[in-house]
């Protein structure tokens, strides 16, 4: 074996090696490196019980109601499947809307009421002009209107 | 040992035949990057429509994706590079990974703090520990390892090896951050542009997009080769005082 | 052309800070590379002349 071959070899073998180590770490940390839990993760008991954990989904249409006392909000956030509720008092992110993705930082109280000292927003990854915006909703409603006239004939 | 080759494609492995074919191809790069990174940001900032979502925030993509993808293709080339010298013992693949890793690390501190700068009006944070942030900046540190293993050893030849099996190493980390927002939930959205999908853009944004990237990939063609230079003299000097 | 004014396009909607703080820190760091690179050139031409 010629000495190239050879270092060839030990390096095709570590590399191997890492691989190896690689695809293990990565095994432990999907389940670690979780940065927020669905409300169907926290039904099911997989959120911590207590202290502060992050919990993401969308916030529900409609959903979104100021306080009385005009500083705390409440808002569900809802995975399609479960929905939570939220209390949260401070400045909500320029991108905060219903129907939009959100990460909320809190604890659940003993009511079962998730208070959020955090809310962030997460947006999608679509970008297009609002024009380009306004007529793919239109079309989505013409679609979703055909759709329920169809059914009642 | 190595002279004996002489297979033709070897020949550019040599520095000194290297050394002049790189200072032909740097002019030509840096003017098609200038030109290129002027029209991108033309299209960026002046004729590309505001977003529905994000308003005028979102023309930070405009900088900020193309330098996160170099921030990662540079470690792939650059690991790639530490590779052939490990197994061919070519010392030009070392200079070329040891001129690699400042532009890297430069495109993944843009890619850091612009994300930061985006991050802070859209999401409500300037950072979050999240998979994508965490790993992006877990890139940094490889980079900022790599030359520092280069300088902290005395003897070129080991610099050389020693910091080539940490690049190859933390080569594992760049598809780690690519699929980091697949495989976890991030607060970092997914990707608007990939291989699998039609992207998820307007045509126009997407355009400025990709000619600032091809702006990007040329400077960074230029400046690799500008910095491959001086390693070629550097290293030459010094064999000259023993 | 999709401003009607310097000022509006200045303002960035708001986002002006973010929006023209990353691309100053973007080319920024590309200029001050391109300088160390200068700089280093130029000193190693000068060791190589002596």
């Amino acid at each position: 074996m010629k000495a190239r071959h050879k270092r060839f070899a030990l390096i095709a073998a570590g590399l191997a090696l890492l691989v190896i180590a690689a695809v293990l770490i990565t095994k432990s940390f999907r389940s670690n490196l979780v940065f927020f839990f669905t409300p169907t993760q926290v039904e099911n008991g997989e959120a911590p019980k207590t202290g502060n954990f992050r919990i993401g989904g969308m916030v529900e249409a409609g959903s979104l109601k100021r306080l009385p006392d005009g500083l705390r909000v409440q808002f569900k956030v809802t995975d399609t499947a479960k929905t939570m509720q939220v209390e949260y008092k401070g400045i909500l992110p320029d991108l905060f809307k219903e129907g939009k993705g959100v990460v909320a930082e809190g604890e659940l109280n003993k009511d079962g009421l998730f208070v959020a000292n955090q809310v962030l927003a997460k947006h999608d990854e679509n970008y297009m002009p609002p024009e380009a915006a306004a007529a793919l909703e239109a079309a989505k409603a013409n679609k979703a209107k055909l759709a329920t006239d169809g059914d009642s004939k | 040992m190595e002279k004996k080759i002489s297979i033709n494609w070897f020949k550019y492995a040599s520095p000194k035949t290297f050394y002049p074919l790189a200072g032909k191809i740097i002019p030509w790069c840096a003017i098609g990057a200038a030109i290129l990174i002027a029209y991108g940001l033309y299209i960026g900032l002046i004729i590309a429509p505001t977003d529905f979502q994000q308003g005028e925030g979102y023309r930070i993509i405009f900088v900020h994706v193309p330098a996160a993808w170099f921030s990662m293709f540079l470690y792939l080339i650059m690991a790639f590079y530490a590779a052939m010298g490990l197994v061919f013992n070519a010392k030009l693949s070392y200079m070329m990974a040891t001129a690699i890793a400042p532009t890297g690390a430069m495109f993944t501190f843009v890619a850091l703090v612009t994300g930061s700068l985006w991050g802070k009006p859209m999401w409500g944070a300037w950072w979050v520990w999240d998979a994508r942030l965490t790993s992006e900046l877990i890139l940094l540190f490889l980079y900022v390892g790599y030359f520092s293993l280069q300088a902290a050893i005395d003897d070129k030849n080991r610099a050389d090896k020693a910091s080539a099996v940490l690049a190859l190493v933390g080569a594992i980390n760049v598809p780690i951050i690519y699929f980091s927002v697949k495989w976890w939930n991030t607060l970092h959205q997914g990707s608007s542009v990939s291989l699998t999908k039609a992207p998820a853009m307007a045509a126009i944004m997407l355009q400025g997009m990709m000619v600032m990237a091809i702006g990007f990939w040329l400077y960074s063609v230029a400046v690799i080769l500008m910095r491959v230079r001086c390693e070629i003299l550097e290293r030459d000097s010094k064999l000259k005082m023993f | 052309m999709h401003w009607n004014s310097i000022s509006e396009f200045l303002a960035m909607g708001g986002y002006g800070f973010y929006v023209w703080g990353s691309f100053a820190v973007t080319f920024l760091s590309m200029t001050i590379e391109l300088w160390l690179i200068n700089q280093r050139r130029k000193s190693v031409t000068r060791t190589l002349e002596q």
